[in-house]
């Protein structure tokens, strides 16, 4: 071989270097080529694509760029844009505070910041369990909640017992981050409590129908079994609720600590939404599981209930059911009753979610193959331990997006609460704004505005469902 | 398992009803209904109490008494000396109306920007995601109050629309234009849209209190026939094309059976369609104070259709999109090698498949507009909502029966479309042993 080689007059001894793809097969122009001119149709609807872009930005841009944010009236807001127009944001700095906090009092908005700041708190061992991620979330949360406070609030007292308080709770989600669930089941006393006021001692003497619930429980269930245990427990924490708890909260009536009462009317804009849409997608979420487990129950009696539960609630349109609760609930319920309209909406409201969610989750638990319920069986584990240990895992982890959009429906539904006169931030603070003499005739900017916060909770919320999805996928397709 | 299934020979104790699996279900479900029994009771006694409370009873009677108030849109006639009863059932339609051409534009839609968000196409694809995004993220109120409170309050009034003597001699435009061709005006009042008339009505015959128009149903069974007819010539090719394995040419056949009749009866009939514009005078100036002529649809209903079809158009995508990425991709490349082109590979493989996996959201869709129509209340669209559990409502103070009665309504529809839908769906769904 060799020889033949130094014979040759003329032979190349290394490789040549790749040559590059001729020009109209690479870089920006084999893009184009692909994505945007590749064949007549497609050059068609790029034209028609570019030509709509143009004439949506050449519409809408200048109106934004020369929006006007320093502004008393919408009058003043024309005066200053001139003839060529321009957005008046200054309805959204003169109102903001409205569509954050309703009607809620000036001098308390540390209240409910603090509840939303703890809020996420809450949320961190839900969202990430166990995990370091949580503890960035908390730190993060601590930081804007006291940022935030010390921007609105003036009393320095408050944002330094916020700042205590939160870098507490990061030291602990931190070192421990599995001990955070108790502040996640302590979550809802304390945000009722902040956010309504009053005495600390009614929520806590709520709480302590959960203690009797669980002191029944761990005492009825090692002879008894679980069924009897929870139905035991809960029967004793009604009785509690019903006829023991009135007389404690009464007797600790003037015990302090104490909050100024804030009453439910004074509510409103997005603090609304969040009360109702948070409190309504934790409750929903456990009876909807109920509902499921119930449809697919072999007991007759079970499933026809549950099915006709159902099939009732998402037959008909939510406002239907808003107006049940501010309406009906006073005729189904005992003479001389009046409990709270936004706690009568927020039931009606989980109810109609758990419904959807239901479905949702009947979806996930049809599509687990049966050898899952059979192995359970032969592994010898009872009803309850083969659902929480071997069936639920798998049917929620298949139903997150359906779930997860069903919450994010629920969120938006959030809104129609105005038809029964709450003050939610979409239409009951727009119209306010609107029938303001100031800002008479203003449209785009508000709705622009409640959309885009809307846009980017459910946006969120969507994007979060497809990070779990992700991170629990456990086959290897 | 036979030795585990034999029961114990020593008799029935009270415990086993807890522990024994075989009696614990019955034991569970007595006390549930036993529950759901006193839960009923109580219910049942409170509302008894709090009617005696009120000095009210049940009775449906309100709805033969007069109602009173007008209902601008009206599929029925009616007027503000008719029933409750009737004002009910005007609603119901105009409840149905918005849910039908609805549940159309919406599917129209839906298919279009589903198809488009899987092309090639990346600025084509990215527009398509952001509609989607845009309206499946943001409340339905929002895009309902926002579409009807910028149409009517941006739109001029009638009498911009006018020609004036002054601007016939400059040759002046008025401030405001008819749209699509002079055809469509958008006024502060509502969009007055052309009208298909005819010269030579069939007349009407009255069923009861409802007119049924003759001439409509007339045209409705010339198409109806026709595509009959069609079906029947295609039949007939398809088998003589599986006999001989020859197809005779039908296209001319069909495009004579489904128009021919339907233009004839037409021409009979004298159609035309009535173009909404002022009444002018020989030199070309407008008379009057309005549009003479086509049809006004009302704000409300026009912002509550385009806001509905807008909204649930978006799920329909999703669902559309989800369709037709859930067929493996094995299919387009057996397609491909069976020498099949890309569009009848979607056509005869891809679409038929899709349309399987995309029926059952599309049903939920469905029903989520038809129920989502009861938000016309914040434009006040008088439909079921409306009317009857509206303006009745307050007039008779009969919260009860009006409530009832609306969500019995509601639920009959849905039931009605779950069950027409799951009868489709049941249709062409994959035919398994």
């Amino acid at each position: 071989m060799s020889d033949t080689h130094a014979e040759t007059a003329f032979i190349r001894t290394e490789m040549l270097g790749p040559q590059l793809p001729p020009v109209t097969e690479r870089g920006v122009v084999k893009w184009l080529r692909e994505n945007l001119f590749a064949g007549w149709t497609n050059t068609a609807l790029t034209l028609v694509a570019l030509f709509v872009v143009f004439w949506l930005v050449q519409l809408a841009l200048p109106w934004w760029l020369n929006g006007v944010w320093n502004a008393t009236s919408l009058g003043e807001c024309r005066t200053i844009a001139g003839p060529e127009g321009g957005a008046c944001w200054a309805v959204i700095k003169a109102r903001w505070h409205q569509y954050i906090f309703g009607f809620y009092p000036q001098d308390m908005y540390w209240r409910p910041i603090v509840a939303f700041g703890l809020m996420f708190v809450a949320l961190a061992p839900v969202l990430y369990y166990g995990l370091r991620s949580g503890a960035r979330l908390v730190g993060v949360v601590a930081v804007l909640t006291v940022v935030s406070l010390a921007a609105l609030d003036h009393d320095i007292g408050h944002v330094v017992l916020a700042a205590v308080v939160m870098a507490g709770l990061f030291a602990l989600a931190w070192v421990a981050p599995k001990r955070l669930v108790y502040v996640t089941l302590l979550y809802p006393f304390l945000a009722f409590w902040l956010l309504w006021g009053g005495s600390i001692w009614k929520p806590v003497a709520t709480l302590a129908g959960f203690g009797v619930m669980v002191l029944v429980y761990r005492l009825i269930q090692p002879r008894l079994g679980v069924v009897m245990g929870t139905a035991t427990g809960f029967i004793t924490a009604c009785l509690y609720w019903l006829f023991v708890q009135g007389s404690v909260t009464a007797a600790l009536a003037g015990v302090p600590p104490e909050l100024v009462p804030v009453n439910s009317d004074q509510f409103g804009g997005f603090l609304l939404a969040f009360v109702i849409g948070v409190t309504a997608i934790s409750c929903s979420l456990p009876i909807g599981i109920l509902l499921a487990l119930g449809r697919r129950s072999d007991m007759l009696l079970i499933k026809t209930l549950s099915v006709g539960f159902i099939e009732f609630i998402r037959g008909v349109p939510l406002i239907t059911m808003l107006f049940t609760a501010s309406l009906l609930l006073q005729y189904f319920l005992p003479p001389r009753t009046n409990f709270d309209l936004i706690l009568r909406v927020v039931i009606l409201v989980t109810l109609f979610a758990a419904a959807y969610i239901a479905e949702v989750i009947r979806g996930g638990l049809a599509a687990l193959p049966r050898g899952q319920y059979e192995a359970a069986d032969a592994l010898g584990l009872d009803y309850w331990q083969a659902q929480r240990l071997i069936i639920m895992p798998q049917a929620l982890k298949i139903s997150i997006p359906g779930i997860v959009s069903t919450f994010i429906g629920l969120f938006k539904d959030t809104t129609l609460v105005s038809f029964v006169g709450l003050l939610d931030p979409l239409r009951g603070v727009t119209q306010i704004v609107r029938a303001d003499i100031n800002w008479k005739g203003i449209y785009w900017e508000p709705y622009i505005f409640v959309g885009v916060i809307f846009f980017l909770i459910c946006f969120g919320m969507s994007r979060y469902s497809m990070y779990l999805e992700q991170k629990l996928k456990t086959d290897h397709r | 398992m036979a030795m585990a299934s034999e029961a114990p020979k020593d008799g029935f104790r009270l415990s086993m009803l807890i522990y024994d699996t075989r009696f614990r279900s019955f034991t569970i479900q007595v006390i549930v209904l036993l529950l759901v029994l006193m839960g009923i009771a109580w219910l049942v006694d409170n509302t008894v109490q709090n009617l005696a409370a009120k000095d009210k009873d049940i009775n449906f009677g309100f709805l033969w008494n007069r109602a009173g108030y007008d209902i601008e849109q009206q599929l029925i006639p009616y007027t503000n000396d008719s029933t409750h009863g009737r004002a009910a059932i005007i609603g119901l339609l105009n409840t149905l109306v918005v849910a039908f051409w609805g549940c159309i534009f919406a599917t129209v839609l839906g298919v279009f920007a589903g198809v488009l968000r899987l092309s090639k196409n990346w600025l084509v694809a990215r527009l398509m995601t952001v509609y989607v995004e845009a309206f499946r993220n943001v409340p339905l109120l929002l895009w309902i109050i926002v579409v009807f409170v910028v149409t009517s309050e941006t739109a001029p009034q009638p009498k911009d629309f006018k020609v004036t003597a002054e601007m016939v001699q400059t040759g002046a435009e008025p401030p405001a234009q008819k749209i699509l061709f002079g055809t469509v005006a958008i006024t502060n009042r509502g969009w007055n849209i052309p009208a298909p008339l005819v010269e030579r009505p069939l007349g009407v015959v009255n069923v009861g209190s409802v007119p049924v128009n003759l001439t409509l149903l007339a045209v409705i069974a010339a198409i109806v026939g026709s595509v009959l007819v069609n079906r029947a010539i295609l039949r007939r090719a398809r088998r003589i094309q599986e006999e001989t394995g020859d197809r005779p040419t039908t296209w001319w056949q069909s495009l004579l059976v489904l128009f021919a009749p339907t233009i004839l009866l037409l021409l009979a009939l004298g159609f035309h369609i009535e173009v909404p514009a002022f009444p002018t005078d020989e030199t070309g100036v407008s008379k009057g104070f309005n549009f003479q002529g086509g049809i006004l649809v009302m704000h409300s209903f026009s912002a509550l259709l385009i806001a509905l079809s807008l909204y649930t158009g978006a799920f329909i995508a999703e669902a559309v999109r989800g369709g037709v990425l859930a067929i493996s991709r094995g299919q387009t490349e057996a397609a491909y090698a069976l020498g099949l082109r890309p569009g009848r590979t979607m056509k005869l493989i891809i679409l038929p498949q899709a349309l399987r996996v995309i029926i059952p959201p599309l049903i939920s869709q469905y029903l989520n507009l038809t129920k989502n129509t009861s938000l016309g209340i914040a434009v006040s669209y008088l439909d079921l909502r409306g009317t009857l559990g509206g303006i009745t409502l307050n007039q008779t103070g009969r919260e009860l029966e009006c409530m009832l009665l609306m969500m019995l309504i509601y639920l009959t529809i849905s039931l009605i479309i779950s069950s027409l839908m799951n009868v489709f769906n049941s249709a062409v769904k994959l035919k398994e042993r």
